[in-house]
C-alpha cells in the first residue's frame, strides 16, 4: 500500500492549518457563511439537511486496518458512533460539530487521510476497481497510477475551479468493476506489444444527462499520461458550458462539441503541455508501484474451507455469494456485504468497523477496500482462514449472503440526509431488501443490481442498475420511475425507462411483479435477469407492470 | 482605484505602459507569446470562473515571458493558484482590498511551498 512520503504529510499538515483558522474566522464571524463556503468545500465540508457533513477521501478506495480503526474512532468521538460509505468509495460522516472539524482532519492526518478535494467544482478522488491487486483477470495493479493521479490533481493551480466537478476512474482489467464508462474519464490499463499503456474514455456521465463515454485515444502510452490528461481538462475549462450548470460538464461538451473536434483540440493542447513534463513523474510512478508490491500469500493447503463448506449450508451459501476467484492460488476475495435486510445500505457502525480492520490484521495483510457498491472488500484472503472469518462477522451483523443478489442495492442518501433529493431512497431500499428476504427467494433469483437515486442528479446509479429506481417530487409526493436494462460493466449500457412512476406504496410491489416477469419468462435459472432482458426487450415487462385495464382506468 | 498584490503584499498600481487586456473566454488560439504589450493583463469576471490560470499557462507555455497580471474578483485563498499558474501580481478593487485585508493574503504568499505540481513535472 501507499505511504505518504514527508511531502504529503507535510502538505496535508499545511492544508490542515490553513482550515483551522479559517474555521476560526467562521466561528468568530470575520467570515460569512457565503465566504466560508468555498473555502469548506475545498476541504469536503458539506452543509446537509440536518447538520454539516465531512466526506473523507478514501482514494481509490483503499484502506489500511489502522485507517479504518482510526475511522471507527472518529465516528465515535465526533458523531453518532457510524459512518456511511458511498458509491465514489468514500466515507461521509453525517453529524460533525464545525467546531470539532479542524480535529477530526487532524485525526484523519495521523493515518495519512484527508478529505481535500471530495466537493467542488475540481478534480474528485480518483476511484478504482474494488479488486485492484487481487482480480485474478487483471493486466497490471491501476492503483499506483491512480496515487500518481491523486498527487497531480491535489490542488492544482489550474483545475480548482473548473466548469463543475470532475471524475476519474481507474482499472486495470478487462472486465470493468469500475464503471469507467461513467466516469469524466475513464482510464484501462493495457498492454500492447509488451508496452504498457492506457485506454482514455471521456464524456461519460449519469446525473441528468446520462451519457456512455466515448474512447478518445485506445493506447496511450504510459509515460504521456500526465500531459494527456492536463491537456483534456485544460481543454474542457476553456471550451465547458459556464452559463448553465446543467450543461457544464465534459459529458455535454463532448457530446456538443463531437469526439473528433475533442480529439484534435486535445492532441493540440498536449503537443504543448507534454513538454512541461520531463518525465521525473515516471520516476515518481515507480517508486509507487514498488509500495504496491503484492503482499508475500502463503502456500498452504484449504481443507479448513472444504471440510466447512461441505457440513456447513450458511457458511457455503455465504461463500457462493460473497467469494471473488482470487489471482493467488488457495487465496480469495471476501466482500463483506454492509446491506444487511432492513439496514441503511453502505452504512457500518464503530464497532463494525473495528471487527473488519481486525480481521484484515489478523487474516488479510491488512488491507481493506471499500466498493463502489457500498459494501467493504479484504482482498486478499487464504480460504483456510474463511470459516473463521465468517464466523466473527456473523457475531456482528456483517456475514449477508447477497452480494450481487437483490438486496446489494446501491442507494444514495435521498431525503434522508441529501437537501437536493425529491424523494427517499433509504427506506425503498430497505423495503424491497426485506420483502425478498421475507420471501427467500433472493438466491433463486439471482445476479440482479437494484440502485435507487433520490433525485435526477443520480447518485444511486440508477441509469445502470439493472433495475433502477429514480425518486422524483410528483405535486408533493414521492414518485419513483423504473429503468429496466442498464449495465454498470464493461457492456456499459443505460435503462430504459418502463412507463410512467408508482407512488412509493405501490414502488415494491412492481419490483416484485419485474421479477416474477423474469422468473416467469428466463430459459432457465442459468440466464439472469439482465440476459433475459436483453433477449426479451421490454415488453414482457411493461405488460406486466400496465396491465390493459389499468391503462383504461387511468386514462378514464 | 486598485491595489496590486504581490508577494510582498497590498501596493499601489504605478504600471504605466502598454497594456493588453484579454477577458476570460479569450479563445485559446488567440493567445500570442509574441505581444509588444510591456504587460498582460487577464480578466476574472467572478472567482468561481477558473479560465484565467488556463490562459495564463498557456501564455507561458508558449513562451511570454513579460509581466501577467490577473485583474477582477479573485479571492485571497486563489492568490497561490494565481502565482503558480505563472501570474506575478493581482489586481483587486479597493473593496475587495477592505474586505480581504492584506494579512489574508500574506498567509498563502508562500506558494512555492507545498506544489506537487512543481515536484511531478521536474
Ligand atoms: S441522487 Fe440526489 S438525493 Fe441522492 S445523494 Fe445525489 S443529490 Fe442527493
Amino acid at each position: 500500500m501507499y505511504s505518504y512520503s514527508d511531502f504529503d504529510a507535510a502538505f496535508v499538515a499545511e492544508r490542515n492549518r490553513q482550515f483551522r483558522a479559517q474555521v476560526e474566522r467562521r466561528i468568530d464571524g470575520s467570515l460569512t457563511e457565503d465566504e466560508f463556503k468555498p473555502l469548506r468545500l475545498m476541504n469536503g465540508l458539506y452543509l446537509q439537511l440536518h447538520a454539516y457533513m465531512l466526506r473523507v477521501a478514501v482514494p481509490y478506495g483503499t484502506l489500511s486496518a489502522a485507517q479504518m480503526r482510526q475511522l471507527a474512532y472518529i465516528a465515535e468521538r465526533w458523531d453518532k458512533g457510524y459512518g456511511h460509505f458511498t458509491t465514489r468509495q468514500n466515507i461521509q460522516f453525517n453529524w460533525p460539530q464545525l467546531r470539532d472539524v479542524p480535529d477530526m482532519l487532524d485525526a484523519l492526518a495521523e493515518v495519512q487521510m484527508h478529505a481535500i478535494q471530495t466537493s467542488g467544482n475540481t478534480i474528485r478522488n480518483v476511484t478504482a476497481d474494488h479488486f485492484s491487486g487481487a482480480a485474478a483477470d487483471e493486466v497490471a495493479d491501476p492503483r499506483p497510477v491512480a496515487e500518481l493521479i491523486r498527487q497531480w490533481s491535489t490542488d492544482h493551480p489550474e483545475f480548482q475551479f473548473l466548469p463543475r466537478k470532475f471524475k476519474i476512474a481507474v482499472t486495470g482489467s478487462q472486465a470493468d468493476r469500475a464503471v469507467i464508462r461513467a466516469h469524466d474519464i475513464g482510464l484501462r490499463v493495457l498492454e500492447r506489444n509488451g508496452e504498457q499503456g492506457y485506454e482514455v474514455i471521456v464524456g461519460g456521465g449519469l446525473g441528468r444527462t446520462p451519457m456512455i463515454g466515448k474512447t478518445l485515444t485506445e493506447f496511450l502510452p504510459k509515460a504521456d499520461l500526465l500531459p494527456y490528461l492536463e491537456a483534456i481538462v485544460s481543454v474542457w475549462n476553456l471550451l465547458g458550458r459556464r452559463d448553465n450548470k446543467f450543461k457544464a460538464r465534459i459529458k455535454i461538451t463532448v457530446h456538443e462539441n463531437g469526439i473528433d473536434e475533442i480529439r484534435r483540440l486535445v492532441d493540440d493542447r498536449f503537443a504543448e503541455t507534454r513538454t512541461a513534463f520531463s518525465g521525473v513523474d515516471q520516476e515518481m510512478l515507480r517508486a509507487i508501484e514498488a509500495q504496491f508490491a503484492a503482499p508475500a500469500f502463503k502456500q498452504s493447503g484449504t481443507e479448513a474451507y472444504d471440510t466447512a463448506y461441505d457440513a456447513d449450508p450458511v457458511f457455503r451459501s455465504w461463500a457462493d455469494t460473497n467469494l471473488t476467484a482470487h489471482r493467488a492460488d488457495g487465496y480469495a476475495i471476501v466482500q463483506i456485504s454492509l446491506k444487511a435486510h432492513g439496514a441503511t445500505p453502505g452504512d457500518a457502525s464503530a464497532e463494525q468497523m473495528r471487527v473488519m480492520a481486525d480481521l484484515a490484521e489478523q487474516y488479510a495483510h491488512g488491507e481493506l477496500r471499500v466498493s463502489h457498491e457500498q459494501n467493504i472488500v479484504l482482498p486478499h484472503v487464504h480460504k483456510s482462514d474463511l470459516p473463521q472469518i465468517h464466523a466473527v462477522l456473523q457475531q456482528h451483523g456483517l456475514a449477508t449472503a447477497n452480494i450481487g443478489l437483490i438486496s446489494d442495492i446501491i442507494a444514495c442518501p435521498g431525503m434522508d440526509y441529501c437537501a437536493l433529493a425529491t424523494a427517499r431512497s433509504i427506506p425503498i431500499a430497505q423495503q424491497i431488501a426485506t420483502r425478498f428476504d421475507d420471501l427467500k427467494r433472493e438466491h433463486e433469483i439471482g445476479d440482479l443490481k437494484i440502485k435507487i437515486s433520490g433525485c435526477i442528479n443520480a447518485c444511486g446509479h440508477h441509469h445502470v442498475g439493472h433495475i433502477g429506481i429514480l425518486g422524483l417530487d410528483r405535486a408533493g409526493v414521492e414518485n419513483y420511475q423504473i429503468t429496466l436494462g442498464g449495465d454498470h460493466t464493461e457492456n456499459a449500457a443505460l435503462g430504459q425507462r418502463t412507463g410512467p412512476g408508482f407512488p412509493a406504496e405501490e414502488i415494491v410491489g412492481a419490483v416484485e411483479t419485474i421479477v416474477d416477469t423474469y422468473l416467469d419468462i428466463r430459459t432457465s435459472a442459468e440466464e439472469t435477469f439482465i440476459e433475459t432482458f436483453r433477449r426479451t426487450g421490454m415488453a414482457p415487462f411493461k405488460a406486466a407492470l400496465y396491465p390493459e385495464k389499468e391503462e383504461k382506468r387511468d386514462a378514464a | 482605484m486598485s491595489v496590486i498584490v504581490t508577494d510582498s503584499g497590498f501596493g499601489p498600481d504605478d504600471f504605466t505602459g502598454e497594456i493588453l487586456d484579454l477577458a476570460s473566454d479569450t479563445a485559446p488560439e488567440a493567445l500570442e507569446a509574441g505581444t509588444n504589450a510591456d504587460l498582460v493583463r487577464i480578466d476574472f469576471p467572478s472567482s468561481a470562473d477558473g479560465r484565467g490560470f488556463t490562459l495564463a499557462r498557456l501564455l507561458r507555455l508558449r513562451g511570454y515571458r513579460g509581466r501577467l497580471r490577473a485583474r477582477g474578483h479573485v479571492i485571497a485563498d486563489q492568490y497561490a493558484m494565481a502565482r503558480r499558474a505563472g501570474f506575478d501580481e493581482v489586481e483587486i478593487s479597493d473593496d475587495l482590498a477592505a474586505r480581504q485585508p492584506q494579512d489574508q493574503w500574506m498567509f498563502r504568499a508562500d506558494w512555492q511551498a507545498h506544489d506537487y505540481q512543481s515536484r511531478l513535472r521536474g
